[in-house]
């Protein structure tokens, strides 16, 4: 199972032919209290960069983009009913959905954790 | 807990009331709600019993009474002149927020706007009877073309976004008209309002958005990249939403139209250049303007906007209807399709919001072209003196001179533990309404400030003098203190997450909310 990161500060699980996708630590502290979600449905194809979901908080709302292309397979309905698991779980319990991988070598132009890491503290 | 013994009163860490009985704070009055203020029965005249007319409603049968509550005349007056009291208007203070343009609106406008031949009119009147009125749109159009060198303009637009949406209407109807209907994208800067994206996605158009350059402005060279035979229009808002002046602008038109392309400009800023920069120079295909943020007309809970929007030569056949247009001595309205030739329908369901154009033409005579001139000149001016006042304590992204509003950044609050919202909260305990927070998006934590041409440089010093003392405070560190802030508001630091997530929208009485939760 390894994790990969994107400059967008999306990450996405990988476990087989599986990506699970979410936003990271770092993006929700910037984002402030999440109070809206809006997820991709089951099917939908989604094209590396594209916009897949939609996060809103009281400051702002932002897209959030594929990090890699593939099938929706899933979305997380719980973070539906309780966005503020967005703040509360970014990396675990907050994922925003997974989808099947159409084509896995676009993982190697994402970041490593350690990678994200030094890039997020570049940014300040 | 007031008299009523209101159950929804917030509980005494949040509140700010002191330790009276009453829950009063001197004459300021802890109001309920009408609602809850209900008495059955009690009613503000005395009626005689309503006839047994029968019900008139055929099939459709009343659920029960609507529900109104009860009151006397003296309490209806008195609550809503509360209400009033706590509301904080231009009328009241410096209000900075930015790209909102909160100024004075002239009491002459006002005075003028009252006139009976003005305010008693009805828009399906005959045309005979209204001439006045249709001369006043006449000279209005008239000004609004002489101020942007542009050959057209409806008024019919409610106000800047639905202008917004007059201009992208007539472009789509010129590039259909050209046959190149399936141009689909419109390209919007990072630095423009976020009603352009929105207007040009609303309309069915694509949106791809360019990004800024490290000045605040638009990237030339990655426009050009995106240009292409898809591209319908660029949305672009100058002065830009940072409160600084696209240099490029001419530049942008010409690429621009050498792809095909239309001009929408975002006029919302207008009020930084009218008398200075002549929009149809720039290559502006159409522009909107707000009345109500350049001409001085009410606007935030104050009254209606209006948005007139002025075209270039070739989107003027364009123009959707009704216009005014004088034949020989007399005025006429232009009202069907097909008279104006290429109109693509109407926008509204009358003309337009008469009373905001009794008040900017009233505006626009009282000033004269040099005291519009002189007022853009004066709201620049007093921006940058903000900005040279504040810029040794916060921090600037973009170097100035700025346009009509100053843009800070939240690096003055780095390691704090203050917020730019803290500093907001904060700024209403010091009697001022705060500036515009986190937006526009592109800055982080940002904090703009539009003082407008109303304030004199006394006013301006107070605000200067409250905000350093706030951001020389912040630095010491004094987080709790901050985040305690509002002291002295009706009401403490709300709870904006929980209003976002779980609003109550509508009041109930006690026993449904208490079933509601259940």
């Amino acid at each position: 199972m390894t994790v990969k990161y994107t400059k967008d500060h999306e990450w996405v699980r990988i476990e087989g032919d599986v990506g699970t996708v979410g936003v990271t630590d770092f993006a929700q502290q910037q984002l402030g209290d999440v109070v809206f979600v809006e997820l991709p449905e089951a099917g939908r194809e989604l094209t590396l960069g594209g916009e897949a979901a939609v996060v809103e908080s009281v400051k702002a709302a932002s897209d959030v983009f594929a990090p890699v292309s593939g099938t929706v397979t899933e979305s997380n309905g719980a973070l539906v009913e309780e966005p503020s698991m967005v703040n509360s779980a970014a990396e675990t319990d907050g994922w925003f959905f997974k989808l099947t991988l159409s084509s896995p070598s676009e993982l190697d132009d994402l970041m490593d954790a350690d990678a994200y890491k030094a890039y997020v503290e570049g940014l300040h | 807990m007031n008299n009523q013994g209101r159950p929804t009163a917030i509980p005494a860490p949040t509140s700010a009331a002191g330790d009276t009985v009453t829950g009063n704070r001197g004459l300021r009055i802890e109001e309920p709600l009408i609602f809850e203020q209900d008495s059955p029965g009690r009613c503000g005249v005395d009626l005689p019993a309503l006839p047994d007319v029968g019900l008139r409603l055929g099939p459709v049968k009343p659920r029960g009474s609507i529900g109104l509550p009860g009151l006397s005349e003296p309490q209806v007056v008195r609550h809503y002149t509360r209400l009033s009291q706590k509301n904080y208007a231009i009328d009241a203070g410096l209000y900075p927020l930015g790209s909102c343009t909160m100024k004075h609106n002239p009491r002459l406008n006002e005075k003028m706007a009252r006139l009976p031949g003005f305010a008693d009119v009805h828009p399906l009147q005959p045309e005979s009877t209204v001439q006045g009125a249709l001369a006043l749109m006449d000279e209005l159009a008239h000004w609004l073309k002489a101020l942007t060198g542009m050959p057209a303009v409806t008024l019919a637009p409610a106000a800047g976004a639905h202008g917004e949406m007059a201009g992208m209407m007539a472009i789509r109807a010129a590039l259909e008209h050209r046959g190149e209907g399936a141009r689909k994208r419109v390209l919007v800067p990072e630095s423009a309002h976020g009603t352009n994206p929105a207007t040009a996605a609303a309309i069915g158009y694509s949106v791809d958005p360019i990004p800024a350059t490290a000045e605040g402005r638009v990237d030339l060279e990655a426009l050009k990249a995106k240009l292409g035979p898809d591209v319908a229009a660029i949305m672009l808002t100058n002065p830009n939403t940072c409160g600084l002046f696209e240099r490029d602008i001419i530049a942008i038109a010409e690429v621009v139209h050498a792809a095909g392309a239309f001009f929408y400009c975002d006029g919302a800023n207008f009020n930084a250049i009218v008398g200075r920069v002549m929009p149809a120079e720039l290559g502006i295909d159409a522009m909107h303007i707000n009345l109500h943020k350049t001409f001085s007309t009410p606007h935030g809970g104050g009254g209606p906007g209006s948005g007139p929007v002025v075209f270039s030569a070739a989107l003027a056949p364009f123009v959707p209807v009704p216009y005014v247009r004088k034949d020989g001595d007399r005025f006429v309205l232009v009202e069907r399709e097909g008279e104006g030739g290429t109109a693509y329908g109407r926008m509204k369901a009358f003309h337009g919001q008469m009373g905001m154009f009794v008040r900017a033409l009233s505006y626009m005579l009282s000033h004269g072209a040099d005291g519009l001139w002189q007022a853009s000149g004066d709201a620049v001016l007093n921006a940058n003196y903000l900005m040279a006042r504040l810029n040794d304590v916060m921090t600037a992204p973009f170097e100035g001179p700025c346009m009509h509003e100053c843009l800070f950044d939240d690096r003055f609050l780095k390691g704090t533990g203050v917020s730019t919202l803290d500093i907001a909260k904060a700024l209403i305990d010091e009697g001022f309404h705060p500036m515009t927070m986190y937006f526009p998006l592109v800055v982080h934590g940002a904090l703009l400030i539009e003082p407008t041409e109303t304030e004199s440089k006394d006013a301006l010093d107070q605000f200067v003098t409250a905000l350093r003392a706030l951001a020389e405070r912040a630095k010491t560190g004094d987080a709790a203190w901050f985040q305690a802030a509002p002291r002295f508001t009706p009401r403490r630091r709300l709870d904006e997450t929980a209003a976002a997530r779980k609003p109550v929208l509508r009041w109930a009485p006690e026993p449904e909310r208490l079933e509601a939760a259940e």
